[in-house]
């Protein structure tokens, strides 16, 4: 369960909006086939293709959902039953860099809350939230599997290893 | 005990995750002998073996094959779980990253062994993206040499493999979560029975196998049951992966013969304790593990044994705590963990997760009450065993270990309101950071 304490579930901004059709881009939508391809239901699909939203859109909007649903033949409660499941689907749009910190035993040892505490009152956010100017989104994460090299930060789709506090100030500054 | 490179013989060759190089080591070499052999040949030798399971359970392997119903109405499925999230644990990783090839060796025989239908997943975790390009473009190069797909090199034999990213799910790496979550569902675990291996993803039989105990298969097909079983002790055999992190001097992925013991790889190969600090507590086999304690380390690392010492090899994933490091602290941090993974479905790990993380932060903070201890133990007791997976099971294991071994440091912190002087923090108390 990613989120215990949700957001208000009956904010207007959680509903789609039918004036906001979204639709894939012909890339995209090849990706998408090539993906049905490769499962003997479309519901199996569901996974991946939200993988591909998200890599199209950067989040899964309730327009996207709705889309998603439209695709697979489900309902749009099921797609957000998955989308609300999983961790790595982001509700709400994330900054340009999504700095999740991972805190889990090794890397805590390692001082990652240090990085991740230091990140959020430097940028001055509260944690899972976005700096104003949409480029950094800080977040703690669960073990990222890679205990061997802690503390771990991953951005975006990379990880960066034996971090200290220095090293992701340095790290934060060559990104644009 | 020297180290050895027998599943990580290659991931120090320059550009190891190319096929060339793979094939010039002698790489699908396996899968022709295979192919030749019957498929209860080939499960007969995995049986002789001993192999068992990598992934935590260490059910032996070539049973598992065996368990597999001929003529079962709906195809027959292999699934790699690769989905490696057990805090501690980054084996698999090293192998996916560096070898994918031996992986996917180890898949087409093990589809051969089963009768699988002619189309497998990797469940890597989201996370991996990195590997999942990798076994991406291997799967790309196997095709290409005609390792993968129709009429496997003319044996009549079709099979690929599509890699299927999960989504940030420690549930997932459970065998029934995983197959939910490959079906695309959300990743709660079935009730056994039916087993996978009888009904499983898409309703046909299912053998989910961890990627190291794949890895291991074109080695055994390549060198024998015997040279296999030369490596550790009866029941308990093979090259083994241990995953070393926290406070060492030098952690990392280490190779040895199952059976090292816990002492020689901490003080010997992993240089000891970082700053030359006293041993607290040992997680020898990831989270979910009990702890073991200083005097307990003289242990070999294998899975029977473990078992018998009261804790579990687990996925080998062995986290070191120094005596700087607050018990409260760290069994806290493991209790949120599981708390965040419970996937909400059993009331008893759903609550009592979130319960158990509470009651633990409220001691750490200097709230604790003097019974806390025993509630703890109280909590646990009503989690243990009362739900459809093992995730509650797991949540509990650092738990009652710790209380049980460390109940002073716990009274200490309720007593003083504070850590032990010679343990520090490693989180602002003062800072309230709003639960994510």
């Amino acid at each position: 369960m990613a989120d215990l304490q949700p957001d208000n579930p009956y904010a207007p901004e959680r509903f789609a909006d039918p004036a906001k059709k979204v639709e894939f881009p012909p890339e995209a939508k090849k990706k998408f086939d090539w993906i049905l391809t490769r499962y003997p239901n479309k519901e199996a699909a569901l996974l991946p293709v939200l993988h591909l939203a998200q890599e199209v859109w950067g989040w899964i909007s309730p327009e996207a959902v709705h889309y998603v649903g439209e695709l697979l033949d489900l309902s749009p409660a099921t797609v957000f039953g998955v989308v609300s499941f999983y961790n790595m689907y982001n509700q709400k749009p994330v900054g340009k860099y999504h700095v999740q910190v991972c805190t889990n035993l090794s890397c805590m040892i390692g001082r990652a809350y240090d990085i991740y505490e230091g990140l959020c009152e430097k940028m001055n956010v509260q944690p899972g939230q976005t700096t104003p100017d949409g480029k950094f989104t800080i977040a703690e994460v669960e073990c990222l599997g890679s205990c061997g090299t802690a503390p771990v930060v991953q951005i975006n789709n990379d990880y960066h290893e034996n971090m200290t506090v220095e090293k992701v100030d340095a790290l934060l500054k060559t990104l644009t | 005990m020297d180290q050895i490179k027998v599943l990580t013989a290659n991931i120090d060759k320059p550009n190891s995750t190319s096929i060339d190089v793979y094939l010039d080591g002698g790489g699908y070499k396996a899968v022709a002998t295979a192919l030749k052999m019957k498929p209860e040949e080939v499960t007969q030798l995995v049986k002789d073996s001993e192999l068992r399971g990598r992934g935590g359970a260490g059910f032996p392997t070539g049973m598992k094959w065996s368990f597999v119903p001929k003529n079962a109405p709906r195809p027959t499925y292999l699934l790699c779980n690769a989905d490696e999230s057990e805090p501690g644990t980054f084996k698999d990783r090293v192998l996916i990253e560096k070898d994918p090839h031996l992986l996917i060796e180890g898949m087409i025989i093990a589809a051969y062994a089963i009768g699988s239908c002619p189309m497998s997943y990797i469940y890597i975790r989201g996370e991996f993206y990195y590997g999942a390009t990798v076994l991406d473009k291997a799967l790309e190069e196997a095709r290409a040499k005609g390792y993968l797909g129709k009429n496997i090199l003319g044996s009549g034999f079709d099979f690929d493999i599509t890699v299927h990213r999960g989504a940030g799910a420690y549930i997932c790496g459970e065998e029934t979560g995983l197959i939910e979550s490959v079906e695309g569902h959300r990743g709660q675990p079935r009730v056994k029975p039916p087993f996978p291996a009888v009904v499983g993803v898409f309703g046909g039989p299912t053998v989910v196998q961890n990627v190291e105990t794949l890895a291991c298969v074109p080695l055994i097909i390549n060198n024998g049951a015997e040279w296999f079983k030369g490596f550790g002790s009866p029941k308990n055999t093979g090259p083994k992966l241990y995953c070393v992190s926290g406070s060492v001097k030098k952690p990392g992925v280490y190779e040895f013969p199952m059976g090292i013991t816990l002492k020689e790889l901490i003080y010997d190969h992993c240089g000891g304790i970082t700053g030359d600090r006293k041993l607290k507590a040992v997680i020898p086999g990831g989270a979910s593990a009990p702890m073991l304690l200083p005097d307990e380390i003289d242990l070999p690392l294998n899975f029977d044994a473990v078992m018998k010492a009261g804790s579990m090899l687990g996925s080998a994933g062995i986290i070191v705590l120094d005596e700087s490091v607050c018990i409260v602290d760290a069994v806290w941090r493991l209790a949120k963990f599981f708390a965040h993974e419970s996937c909400g479905q059993c009331t008893p790990c759903r609550e009592g997760t979130n319960w158990l993380e509470s009651v633990l932060d409220r001691i750490e903070r200097g709230g604790g009450r003097p019974q806390d201890a025993d509630l703890l133990l109280d909590m646990s007791d009503n989690i243990g065993g009362k739900s459809l997976c093992a995730l509650g099971d797991a949540a509990i294991g650092p738990v009652i270990s710790s209380v049980k071994k460390f109940r002073d440091e716990y009274l200490y912190h309720v007593e003083h309101k504070s850590c032990l002087p010679e343990t520090k923090r490693y989180r602002r108390l003062d800072v309230a950071l709003a639960a994510h």
